[in-house]
């Protein structure tokens, strides 16, 4: 099965139902743990993986074309903005560590908060302009592209 | 019924279905429509739904303005001739002019995006792609888009749109349920932004039995945003241009950035390039507007993926397969090997996965790769999608009815893989088609136009009804039989799904007949999901969880009757690479450069086809 969870690792805490995008990650009732409901529904995402605090979930490649026997494993850390992998190759011969930057932000702080922001003129509203535009178009003009502006008009329409 | 009725009433504007087209409208509507109720209904987690879920490597559309780079008419002539000439050039260029004001807030928020040393650029990985360290490209947008919205309802899967009952073809609203608690959600809205993702699964995937969900597009992606809007009466547009992906085998990772930042390339099974040489004959059936390989040398002018598709096909037709990706030069440079790597861990985790379960170092030996089962979306390089109005300074009398990405049901707009005749919008484009439908989406409200909405309790409880039906029918029906899923009075989702996957491959133009179908089989198709549909009154749902699965059923069916009869109305093969008409294998300009549009009756399940025009931006020779 693509997900699966190590028996002795999971306390059932339930990130990992919480995030899976395809509603497969179940807590069963009897062991209170969490296990993959529906593995030919599962896109090997790692979303629940990234998810668990304990890293109790683990992906085996598909039955249906990969061999037992290699590990792709995964850690994230929004506080550092990193998510390190480690792929462990089945013949040993390839252990890869690759590390790589998720934001260069302080998580979530650095989005605006539209509701404050000043309200927007009579004038931008009948414009083509959408919120702090053309700012972010930085176009080399400052304004936005029109047909006019680039020298252009609809050519007819082909009917047959 | 044991659920609860849990009624959200009053909003102004309703997102149904925050991927990446849903974030940006949801974002967007906060900024005009400062006091308006924007409430959001997802069928995940926000944080990690839709296709973007694992991330992504790469934004595929970034015009580059800022830097000199391109302007957005170059887009629309690289969209139009990569789609063989059918595109809505109107939508096109409204998403190209605005898409960088997108991708620009991204970087600000905290998406680290690439640059080019020596330029200061965005780091590209093709003209129009840049590269970025996208693991949490979907958190942060979700991130914009809960900043914006008064309320965030996750795992609500939305079945139906409600429909005002005071002026016809208005919607009013959706109806929908919670796959955790099986509470009944009714929002009672004045617009609704459908961005319910395109289509996977609906042909037969390569994969099987375990691995069936190891598609490319995620298999949670179940044609929602076609089948709400069919659903509703709206118009749609191209849903005939199923795609079909040249990806790495079995692991579906992305070819993009191997082809274009790492320079790798193909060869067939002998080691020989290979495409080249079905161009004469192909050129013969498509003629030498679409594939002028002359002109493609001196302008750089791409060839169109369906037709590199088609050279594929027909090289491992012949018998010179595998087809493979030629890495073992590229990656012998570490950082372009770090990046091949890193190219799918962000995006694609499976295709690791599957190297490192089968020992394939690309380093050392040269991948496989394979053409895909075809997939239904609008926002890849293809254009399937609801008819919607363009803007009023760009698009014409036939194109154009008030407002931006509004269907022609009232009311209810489209972003993402939800609007036809816009391909090539992918991620940052979505998102600003979010952004455009929101804005569209306010000045509607403000001008009056949804004031009066109606929907009586009856049609409240009729869809109510409608959406346990599975599982009261499962109720009734579950003890006539010992144990086990064979039933004479239902069948359950899983089982519909592999009829529904195995009549579209067989009938209209799957992997195992070679993407091939015609006319007759077209037919038999139609009549065959006819009866499906019957069957699918009689699903059974276990659980809440069957319960999604069977709503993702009956979008997916919707979806599919949609593709069926575009197939058939459009006699001429268009597209060669992803899919053949057999009994009409020319491209066929003189009676078929329009764009295709129908309607079904919500009442009566019956089709209406029509042709539209498709107008042109810029000259053939530009
Ligand atoms: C493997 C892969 C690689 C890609 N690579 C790139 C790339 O490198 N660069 C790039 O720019 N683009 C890329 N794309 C394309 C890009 O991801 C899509 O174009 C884009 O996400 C489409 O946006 P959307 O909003 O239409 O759909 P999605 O982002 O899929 O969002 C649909 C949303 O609707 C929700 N939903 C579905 N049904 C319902 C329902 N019934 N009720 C409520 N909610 C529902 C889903 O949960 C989801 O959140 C890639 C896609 C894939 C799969
Ligand atoms: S997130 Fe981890 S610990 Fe929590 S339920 Fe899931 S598998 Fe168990
Ligand atoms: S890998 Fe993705 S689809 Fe599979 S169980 Fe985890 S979250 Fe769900």
């Amino acid at each position: 099965m693509p997900t699966f969870v190590y028996m002795t690792r999971c306390d059932g805490c339930g990130h990992c139902v919480d995030i899976c995008p395809s509603d497969i990650m179940h807590i069963d009732k009897v062991t209170r743990r969490a296990y993959n409901i529906e593995p030919n529904m599962c896109w090997e995402c790692y979303s629940c993986v990234k998810a668990c605090p304990h890293q109790a979930i683990d992906v085996r490649g598909y039955a249906d074309f990969a061999p037992l026997g290699h590990s792709v494993r995964v850690i994230r850390d929004e506080e550092k903005g990193v998510i390190a992998w480690r792929i462990k190759f089945r013949n040993g011969k390839k252990d890869l560590n690759l590390l790589a930057p998720i934001t260069t932000k302080p998580w979530g702080k650095a989005i605006p908060q539209l509701a404050d922001a000043s309200s927007p003129s009579q004038e931008m509203r009948d414009s083509q302009l959408l919120f702090n535009e053309p700012k972010y178009i930085r176009l080399d003009d400052g304004d936005l592209h029109t047909l006019e502006s680039n020298g252009l008009e609809m050519k007819e329409g082909v009917y047959y | 019924m044991a659920y609860k009725t849990i009624v959200e009433d009053n909003i102004d504007i309703l997102v149904a279905g925050a991927g990446l087209g849903g974030t940006g409208a949801a974002f967007e509507a906060r900024f005009w429509g400062k006091d308006k109720k924007i409430v959001i209904a997802e069928k995940a987690n926000i944080d990690r739904s839709g296709a973007v879920a694992q991330g992504l490597y790469a934004i595929n559309c970034y015009m580059g303005t800022r830097f000199g780079e391109n302007n957005p008419e170059d887009h629309v002539r690289y969209a139009r001739i990569d789609l063989m000439g059918m595109v809505r050039e109107d939508l096109l260029f409204d998403m190209a002019r605005h898409v960088d004001s997108a991708v620009h807030q991204f970087e600000e928020w905290g998406l680290p995006l690439m640059r080019n040393p020596q330029t200061g650029a965005y780091q590209r990985e093709g003209r129009w792609q840049i590269m970025i360290h996208g693991e949490s490209y979907k958190p942060i947008v979700a991130e914009a888009a809960k900043k914006s919205a008064d309320k965030v309802f996750n795992r609500i899967c939305v079945t139906h749109l409600l429909m005002d009952e005071a002026k016809e073809d208005r919607v009013a609203g959706a109806v929908g349920f919670n796959v955790r608690t099986g509470d009944y959600h009714v929002f009672k809205s004045k617009t609704v932004i459908v961005g319910a993702g395109g289509a996977s699964n609906i042909f037969k995937p390569r994969s099987v039995g375990e691995g069936a969900g190891r598609v490319w597009y995620a298999p949670w992606s179940s044609g929602s945003a076609y089948g709400l809007m069919i659903g509703a009466g709206a118009k749609m547009t191209q849903m005939e241009n199923r795609i079909v992906l040249a990806r790495f085998k079995d692991g579906y990772g992305p070819v993009g950035a191997y082809f274009l930042h790492l320079k790798t390339y193909t060869q067939n099974g002998v080691g020989e390039e290979y495409e080249s040489k079905w161009f004469p004959e192909l050129q013969e059936m498509v003629g030498k507007e679409y594939l002028d390989v002359e002109a493609s040398h001196a302008t750089h002018r791409p060839i169109p993926t369906c037709l590199r598709n088609h050279a594929f096909i027909q090289e491992v037709n012949a018998g010179r397969g595998p087809i493979h990706m030629v890495t073992m030069e590229a990656f012998q440079d570490p950082h372009l090997e770090e990046i091949g790597w890193h190219n799918f861990l962000g995006m694609t985790v499976g295709q690791a996965v599957l190297w490192a379960a089968t020992d394939v170092d690309p380093k050392y030996e040269n991948p496989e790769l394979t053409t895909s089962e075809p997939y239904v979306m609008g926002s890849h390089a293809t254009g399937c999608g609801a008819w919607c109005s363009g803007p009023e300074d760009v698009s014409p009398p036939e194109y154009f009815w008030g407002y931006n990405r509004m269907t022609t049901v009232e009311g209810l707009f489209g972003a993402g893989d939800a609007v036809g005749g816009t391909p090539h919008a992918f991620s940052s484009g979505s998102f600003t088609e979010g952004r455009l439908a929101a804005k569209a989406a306010c000045r509607y409200i403000d001008d009056g136009k949804a004031e009066g909405i109606r929907v009586s309790d009856e049609q409240i409880n009729r869809r109510k009804k409608e959406v346990f039906k599975p599982m009261e029918h499962y109720k009734t029906y579950r003890n006539e039989i010992t144990a086990g899923s064979v039933n004479p009075n239902y069948i359950n989702p899983r089982q519909g799904l592999d009829r529904l996957q195995k009549l579209m491959d067989e009938y209209c133009g799957g992997v195992t007949v070679n993407y091939m179908t015609n006319e007759k089989l077209l037919h038999i198709g139609l009549k065959k999901l006819k009866t499906m549909e019957e069957d699918l009154e009689k699903i059974a749902a276990e659980d809440i969880h069957e319960l999604l699965r069977a709503w993702e059923l009956k979008h997916r069916h919707l979806t599919s009757e949609a593709v069926m009869q575009h197939t058939l109305f459009r006699k001429e093969t268009r597209w060669p690479g992803y899919y053949y008409r057999g009994d009409a294998m020319k491209l066929d300009d003189q009676n078929w450069h329009v764009l295709t549009v129908s309607r079904r009756d919500p009442e009566t399940g019956d089709y209406t086809m029509e042709k539209a025009p498709c107008y042109h931006l810029v000259g053939e020779n530009e």
